[in-house]
């Protein structure tokens, strides 16, 4: 078996707030193996950013892991000195966020944006960099680079932008992307064209990818394999076509019946009952969906049952679908 | 099926560049030459009708004039050009800024994209809901309270919520007060600009579900606007396709997503990501759309992107003609 690009074992993170404790990640596992995409997939709330930030170290002030390893070929990122840290951002992982323009420096013309990493990351002289930027620009399918390269954030459209973003995080080759909710607000047509350069690049260089976003078609769509999170904790883990078919946690069965993709009319359509869990409660269940749950039954009041290593289907429940 | 709302060669242009704003026209007026300024072509000569009851979609991708369409015809914006008809009456010829104080006003209600952002942040939602109703309907006291109570039970928000401010309200329930908003006046049609993209699935789908009750029970026709295919295939009767401020094909919405007849639709349909894929290759757009300012008026505004562009679509515009009973395309080769 292979070492897998990145596992994350056992992560829990929690933010200190004015009103308490949010243990907004609890004991979350997964790994990617090289050149394949997983999706982590959940509602507003449910941590996969969270997971995201925390792997890149770029979490905010108040939030700190408690527990768990990420591994990064032989590197634990949680443990990393920022040295280190600023070495492997952007040359072995890089991310995409979920609004171009905001991310973007908006006084900084885009190829300079591009040199920059590059002079930083990607083993090129001052000189070359302008030069590599606009190819890069070209790869990113950009027309008329050399003209684009000049041109600042505000002057491109959403899907441009998103490319020049793409761009950056792909200059320095890296080993793993994540990319959080990269076509969020973005047009149908420019998210399939936005994904399918992705996925291409993601090919070409033989990088593995993690693909943040709320829409489960779209996530079934690119992804071979499918984390589902719930309130902080990932309640199934499976390959992607395993997982629609056959579904075994009750709340990953209620999210494929609550897309509007795989109903015939309204009315079958099924909205999930309930809602999050407040993740600043002390006696939070150890199922954090057993509250919502329409199969609870008595031991679900134990400690989750563990994972099973290695096992390709995980999921995260004392009385899961058959 | 009556027509509710009937619009007509309607045109909305803005002015652009230098030159368009209050001293380039200051400048303009004095040096008394009445110099051509580059417009954009936001909405350019649309026609359609909403029947009385109906739900129609309108989707195109963001920069179209989806937008604009929907200020124009909601009165607030006015019209470079076109007829827009409320039943009998003629609202193009009422400024915008009278339409405000006009009793039609409250006939035509719209719904924001996001209620958080939408509503006043130092508004309860008691006071969200009651503003309508005291400008439009000049409601007070225990008839404007009981209103307001009636129009939050109708979108099944729980009384106690009413005290409480956006913020301290979940997005569902913001987007109740939204829609509470605008139904408290009874009107006929009810605009929806995209009111469940910022709500997850679970969330989605009770609100797509109040939102046909609604109807059903207060008798009101919808233009729902979205870019979200999937919901709009669920709600919508009949749907409209915009392309760079023209409608380029409409029809019943399951048959249009079906069967696209446009190129554009086509591709629009094929990039709605399914839940089971079937993994065969599908139809991408390239390049970016054709400019919106002064676009020549002999050429298709799909040309360029197009899959089948030919000779024929940079030589004459494809109007939009009727193809069987209810579908009509604008395109040379549908």
């Amino acid at each position: 078996m292979t070492v897998p690009a990145l596992a994350v074992e056992n992560l829990s993170v929690e933010f200190r707030t004015r009103s308490g404790i949010v243990r907004a990640l609890e004991n979350v596992s997964f790994a990617v193996d090289k050149g394949e995409t997983v999706a982590l997939v959940g509602e507003s709330g449910s941590g996969k950013s969270v997971t995201a930030y925390a792997v890149m170290g770029i979490l905010d002030a108040a939030g700190r892991v408690t527990a768990g390893r990420a591994m990064l070929g032989g590197l634990d990122l949680l443990a990393a000195t920022p040295q280190q840290l600023a070495d492997v951002r952007g040359r072995e992982i890089s991310m995409i966020f979920q609004n171009p323009r905001t991310a973007l420096n908006p006084i900084r013309a885009v190829g300079r944006q591009i040199a920059d990493v590059l002079i930083r990351h990607g083993n090129v002289t001052r000189a070359e960099a302008p030069a590599r930027a606009v190819d890069l620009l070209r790869t990113v399918g950009i027309t008329d680079p050399a003209r684009r390269a000049k041109a600042y954030p505000f002057e491109m459209s959403g899907g441009m932008c998103q490319r020049v973003m793409i761009a950056i995080a792909l200059a320095a080759r890296p080993s793993l992307l994540i990319a959080d909710e990269p076509t969020t607000g973005l047009d149908v047509t420019t998210q399939a064209v936005i994904m399918d350069l992705i996925n291409e690049l993601a090919a070409e260089i033989g990088m593995a990818t993690i693909f943040i976003t709320h829409d489960l078609a779209l996530a079934g769509q690119r992804a071979r394999r499918i984390v589902v999170m719930h309130a902080g904790h990932v309640v199934e883990n499976a390959p992607t076509r395993e997982l629609f078919r056959h579904p075994r946690h009750p709340y990953t069965a209620e999210l494929i019946a609550a897309t509007p993709d795989s109903a015939a009319s309204l009315d079958d359509l099924a909205s999930i009952p309930g809602t999050l869990p407040d993740l600043r409660r002390t006696d939070l269940p150890p199922c954090r969906y057993s509250e919502r749950c329409p199969r609870k039954i008595a031991t679900c009041d134990q400690p989750l049952p563990a994972a099973a290593l290695g096992s390709p289907h995980v999921v995260a429940c004392w009385n899961p679908l058959t | 099926m009556t027509a509710l709302l009937d619009i007509a060669e309607l045109t909305k242009r803005f002015p652009v560049g230098k030159a368009a704003g209050p001293l380039g026209r200051l400048r303009l007026r004095r040096a008394g030459t009445p110099e051509h300024l580059p417009h954009v072509y936001a909405v350019d000569d649309v026609s359609f009708a909403i029947g009385k009851g109906e739900t129609v979609g309108l989707v195109g991708e963001s920069g179209c004039g989806k937008s604009t369409l929907v200020r124009v015809l909601t009165r607030l914006l006015d019209p470079t050009s076109g007829i827009i008809r409320l039943g009998p009456r003629e609202l193009s010829l009422t400024e915008a800024r009278r339409f405000a104080h006009d009793p039609d006003r409250a006939r035509i209600q719209m719904v924001f994209q996001d209620a958080g952002d939408s509503i006043n942040p130092r508004f309860t939602a008691f006071d969200a809901i009651a503003d309508p109703l005291r400008q439009l309907k000049r409601l007070g006291g225990k008839a404007l309270a009981a209103k307001v109570e009636w129009a939050a039970e109708q979108c099944g928000l729980p009384l106690p919520l009413l005290t409480r401010y956006p913020h301290q309200l979940s997005g569902g329930q913001r987007a109740r007060v939204g829609i509470a908003r605008a139904v408290g006046v009874e009107p006929d049609l009810l605009v929806l600009d995209e009111p469940t993209a910022a709500l997850d699935v679970s969330v989605q789908v009770v609100i797509l579900q109040l939102l046909r009750r609604l109807k059903a029970e207060l008798g009101m026709s919808y233009l729902f606007v979205s870019h979200d295919l999937s919901v709009v295939r669920l709600l919508c009767d009949r749907v409209l396709v915009m392309y760079l401020g023209r409608i380029v094909e409409s029809g019943p919405a399951r048959a249009v997503f079906d069967s696209p007849l446009h190129p554009y639709t086509q591709a629009l349909v094929a990039a709605v990501p399914r839940l089971e894929d079937d993994g065969r290759a599908r139809l991408r757009l390239t390049g970016e759309p054709r400019s919106p300012i002064d676009p020549d008026p002999n050429v298709c505004r799909f040309y360029g992107r197009c899959p089948r562009g030919a000779d024929a679509c940079k030589a004459s515009m494809p109007v939009l003609r009727k193809l069987g009973a209810e579908r009509e395309v604008a395109c040379h080769f549908a």
